[in-house]
């Protein structure tokens, strides 16, 4: 879809460099003169939004390093060090992490976009698997990432999620110990998370760069879910209509953001993480962060070691072969009347899950759990095939500008 | 022939260059080394439980009860879903050890009286496992009783565990 880029350089030294280094028209091709669907809705803008905080997590965390020891002695005081006697450190630190739960928010609502107009069937099959890879990538690092402060949660999370490897059989065992670098939970592991932590955000960026280079060549979906068949009539250049959208959702989300920053900075953490970590003592009531909440649900729903960790790691795995499961011709769910209810449903027992996962495990709780966790892979292995079989679809408008034509008269192109 | 031999070599050399980086997650010299503790025990009254640490994981000291060992005892075998008879895990009836990280996802159980769950053992406050009195698990996720560690009864007060 963007093809060879026309750029030309003004200047002379502009077209000297540019023929020995083509980098500002792989720019100006990529993120200017880009045809992008004259369509797109303000979901579309949490791309843009996540890009940004990837880069403000990458800014905060290099400062918050220089100021950390990964030490089970000093981590948790060099934490509070930061807090309280680095200039701004306290700031630097409530960015990163609230960033990192906002993070998760932008990326929630690009997948459920991503899942409501249909933007992982054909061709952008290797887009959506990069993206869900970018997914596992995130978890990995915010899960290591909030190891470090080496508060209680921070230490029994790390045990929780590390044990669950010890589930798999015959070798589980020996593979936790790997982990650990020790027989439990502690320096060598601090370090070693640490390391990582400060790795896979440049790994993350890697696989960014290849997700936005295979939706630059299969081009953006949009909300009508039909392709762009005329590049003059249907799309409009990326700068400046999707830079200004996209700008415009940015500052509404910094604003979300900074609400969180300056007003309530620990209402997404946890009061124990307050708390030094200690080996011999369990907190009665252990959670992840909230945005593992709905996969720490689907772990305790199941009555078994391994199948709760199969489960948990099936419900991420699922993802990645939705653009087979789906066998509905049509791609946006503003044409499927049936999919669109189950989707809501599915929106609704994501986030019950996510209520159950920070609930006790016991009692209503868990049958609550086992029955939304059905739904959840009802949803992925029934529904989805099923549904493109049995369902009928509304008629999808033949084009995009018409699509644009039916909604608000006639369709005035800049370029004309 | 010069290919596979080229390409053969290349691959063992791959594979022992990769090792070392693999190998040294493992636990270090340092950590394996740290051996045995010794518990004196003469202290613990009947029905209390000390916990000690012992390679960085608590350890359950547990001077049971009459009634306590009584219950291990009777249990049928066919009630456990890890079957293990009571003085397969004890040497002296009164005194049981084991390690005190919940078989499920590793957190400790807890054991203060009012909180040892159904069975009078232990109850895993993250998952709901319980344990009963001979560290056997009962009911909840755990797929295996309470490891017990090595140990022996240096003397009639003091305990080696490792």
């Amino acid at each position: 879809m963007s093809g060879p880029s026309t750029y030309v350089p003004k200047s002379a030294i502009g077209r000297w460099f540019e023929s020995r280094l083509p980098i500002i028209g792989l720019v100006h091709g990529s993120f200017v003169a880009y045809p992008t669907p004259r369509n797109l809705n303000y979901m579309w803008t949490f791309g843009a939004i996540l890009s940004f905080m990837l880069v403000s997590q990458i800014v905060t965390g290099i400062v918050l390093a220089m100021h950390y020891t990964p030490h089970t002695d000093y981590a948790f005081s060099s934490v509070e060090r930061i807090m309280r006697d680095v200039n701004w450190g306290w700031f630097i630190r409530y960015a990163h992490a609230n960033g990192a739960s906002m993070f998760f928010i932008a990326v929630y609502m690009h997948m459920f976009r991503g899942l409501y107009y249909g933007s992982y069937k054909a061709p952008r099959e290797v887009l959506w698997i990069l993206g869900v890879i970018i997914f596992l990538l995130m978890m990995a690092t915010a899960f290591m990432g909030y190891v470090l402060p080496w508060g209680q949660m921070s230490f029994w999370g790390a045990t929780v999620i590390t044990n669950l490897f010890s589930a798999i059989p015959l070798v589980g065992e020996a593979i936790t110990t790997w982990l650990w670098g020790g027989y439990s939970v502690d320096n060598p592991t601090l370090n070693r998370f640490f390391s990582l932590h400060y790795l896979l955000p440049f790994m993350l960026v890697g696989i960014v760069v290849l997700h936005v280079w295979a939706l630059h060549v299969v081009g953006q979906n949009n909300p009508v879910g039909v392709e762009v068949k005329n590049v003059q009539r249907d799309t409009l250049p990326f700068t400046p209509y999707a830079t200004l959208k996209d700008s415009v959702a940015l500052v509404l989300f910094l604003i979300f953001f900074s609400w969180f920053i300056f007003f309530m900075p620990n209402y997404l953490g946890h009061a124990d993480n307050y708390i030094e970590a200690n080996p011999l003592v369990t907190p009665a009531h252990i959670v992840p962060e909230w945005y593992f909440l709905p996969f720490y649900a689907i772990l305790r729903a199941v009555p078994s070691k391994l199948g709760g960790v199969i489960a948990m790691f099936g419900a991420i795995a699922v993802l990645a072969f939705l653009p087979w499961l789906d066998t509905s011709r049509v791609r946006s769910a503003a044409y499927r009347p049936v999919y669109r209810v189950f989707f809501w449903v599915f929106v609704a027992v994501c986030i019950g899950l996510g209520y159950l996962g920070a609930m006790p495990a016991e009692g209503g709780y868990v049958i609550a759990s086992r029955i939304l966790t059905l739904y959840y892979f009802a949803f992925f292995l029934l529904i989805m095939p099923l549904l493109g079989m049995f369902e009928t679809p509304r008629a999808v408008p033949a084009t995009i500008a018409d699509a644009v034509l039916a909604k608000k008269g006639p369709v005035m192109n800049p370029a004309e | 022939m010069l290919y596979i031999t080229t390409g053969a070599f290349a691959a063992v050399g791959a594979g022992a260059v990769a090792w070392p980086f693999i190998s040294q997650m493992n636990p270090d010299a340092s950590t394996v080394a740290l051996a045995s503790t010794e518990v004196d025990i003469s202290a613990i009254p009947e029905g209390g439980i000390l916990t000690v640490k012992w390679r960085g994981k608590p350890v359950f000291i547990r001077h049971r009860t009459k009634k306590e060992i009584d219950e291990a005892v009777a249990t049928p075998l066919n009630q456990l879903p890890d079957p293990q008879a009571d003085k397969a895990r004890v040497k002296k009836p009164e005194w049981l050890v084991v390690v005190g990280v919940c078989t499920h996802l590793g957190c400790v159980p807890l054991g203060a009286p009012g909180s040892r769950g159904d069975f009078d053992g232990w109850f895993c406050p993250c998952h709901g496992s319980h344990y009963d009195t001979s560290g056997r698990i009962r009911r909840g996720p755990a797929p295996t009783n309470l490891p017990v560690p090595e140990y022996d009864f240096v003397s009639d007060t003091k305990l080696r565990i490792g």
